[in-house]
């Protein structure tokens, strides 16, 4: 990182190379989910949004790597991670399972020009599951620089006990949504047309992340809305669609 | 760099089939697109072959069936390290429509647009010779809307963000030009052989 800091609007993406990732922390807050805080070697500045590459190596060199999306605001001195363990996942149950403080990790990032936020455009991000991480980013670098009100976040998980950092995000001010429990005053189920077209006013970008079914659904639900399919941008994870 | 403490790997299936770091998804096929997933109309879709050509030419869709068809089978990767093994597709080869429409000899590079605005960047020399289709149909079915339906370009030795969705046009261009993820710092060739992700690589 530079010792001038520049306004992160203006830090530019560059070229990235392999450096080495120390696990600082680490914590399992659910039975599927872990987090990871990790020092990176030469660390690059980030958006919102970015993510990294984690990549294991066997003793004969075969190696694995997945993408993971930084949950961590850039003035985190360690960059954050959140993790869903696939049951048979390969890197993700590598590091809820063996990883422990102390590891060293093949680390590459930041990554990912398209899915950032600028940090000054009103946006409304619409994220599933472990798709919530980047909005988690998002939502941290806007409460640092006072924008939180260009932001409009709306959280769906299976249930409470599925939304990563639900705590975090409901006093963020984020829109929760259960599909399939009722919580509060709202009833189970996606969020809908009604809930969401009042949030678009005077936004000009959707962000949506997740696994490809909520991808798909999201991105209807917000044309269907009247959002121009041009101010989408989607980053799909997680199972095949 | 060093191994990482307690990692052997799963190593799922066949490896000598897999460029480094890539791993074998299986029966699944990952969506991924930056963009929401237009709805075509496949009477309304046009392909159009034009920029350093003698004759810029277009196809609708039942004339780009009239052609002679052509089929690919093996193994396409991806550069977020999936690969799928013995994939089918089936369309018109690349060589038939840059035939019709006659590169000219500076003609170097291409630039395939889809619909969308998506853009990505190939050498000429990697859609020629039989190593790039438009295709429209995926395992004997008509191509699904998510994986760039009705008509996606297929360039299987790259990356599989050069195989561009929603195709319709292949510009031909004398000098380099970055697409859109090579803009936002992918590779400009994405050989998964050579593991040529991203820009440096
Ligand atoms: C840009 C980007 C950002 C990402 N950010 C995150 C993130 O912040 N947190 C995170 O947990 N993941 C994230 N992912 C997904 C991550 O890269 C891996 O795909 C995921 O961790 C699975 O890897 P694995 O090696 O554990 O499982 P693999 O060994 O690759 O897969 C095991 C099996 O599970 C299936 N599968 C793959 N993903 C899922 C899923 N999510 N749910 C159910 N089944 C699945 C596979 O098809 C396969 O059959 C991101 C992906 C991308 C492209």
């Amino acid at each position: 990182m530079t010792d001038a800091p520049l306004p992160i609007e203006e830090v530019q993406a560059v070229e990235t190379a392999w450096t080495t990732g120390i696990v600082i922390e680490k914590a399992q807050p659910t039975d599927d989910l872990v987090q990871l805080r990790v020092h990176v070697q030469d660390r690059i500045r980030h958006r919102p949004g970015q993510h990294y590459l984690i990549r294991l190596r066997a003793p004969d060199d075969y190696t694995a790597q997945r993408s993971y999306s930084v949950a961590s605001d850039d003035d985190d001195p360690l960059v954050e991670f959140l993790v869903e363990r696939l049951p048979d996942g390969e890197v993700s149950s590598h590091l809820y399972d063996v990883v422990e403080v102390g590891d060293e990790l093949e680390v590459r990032g930041p990554i990912g020009r398209w899915f950032t936020w600028d940090t000054t455009t009103p946006a409304v991000v619409l994220v599933g599951g472990t798709g919530v991480v980047p909005a988690v980013a998002m939502l941290r670098t806007a409460r640092r620089l006072g924008r939180t009100d260009l932001l409009r976040v709306v959280a769906v998980g299976r249930s409470p006990d599925h939304l990563p950092y639900r705590a975090e995000l409901a006093k963020a001010g984020a829109s929760l949504a259960y599909t399939r429990v009722s919580a509060d005053t709202r009833a189970a189920g996606a969020p809908t047309a009604d809930e969401v077209r009042p949030l678009l006013e005077g936004v000009e970008l959707a962000y949506v992340c997740g696994s490809a079914r909520f991808a798909s659904y999201a991105e209807t639900l917000l044309v269907d809305c009247g959002m121009p399919v041009e101010g989408i941008r989607v980053e799909r994870f997680g199972p095949t669609g | 760099m060093a191994v990482t403490r307690g990692f052997l790997g799963k190593r799922r299936g066949q490896e000598h089939r897999l460029p480094p770091g890539q791993y074998d998804v299986g029966g699944g096929w990952p969506v991924l697109t930056a963009e929401a997933t237009p709805r075509l109309d496949p009477q309304r879709w046009t392909m159009t072959v034009d920029g350093l050509v003698s004759s810029p030419t277009t196809w609708t869709w039942d004339q780009l069936h009239e052609l002679p068809p052509s089929s690919y089978v093996g193994d396409i990767h991806c550069v977020t390290t999936w690969s799928k093994f013995d994939v089918t597709f089936r369309g018109v080869s690349v060589d038939l429509l840059l035939e019709a429409a006659g590169p000219q000899p500076e003609a170097a590079y291409v630039m395939a647009h889809s619909t969308t605005g998506y853009t990505t960047n190939l050498p000429l020399a990697d859609v020629t010779d039989g190593k790039a289709w438009v295709v429209w149909e995926y395992g004997g079915k008509p191509l699904p809307r998510e994986h760039g339906g009705p008509v996606r370009l297929l360039v299987p030795h790259l990356y599989f963000w050069k195989s561009a969705k929603w195709v319709t046009r292949l510009e031909l261009m004398a000098h380099d030009r970055r697409g859109f993820w090579e803009q936002n710092g992918y590779h400009d060739r994405g050989d998964p052989w050579a593991e040529q992700r991203y820009q440096g690589d």
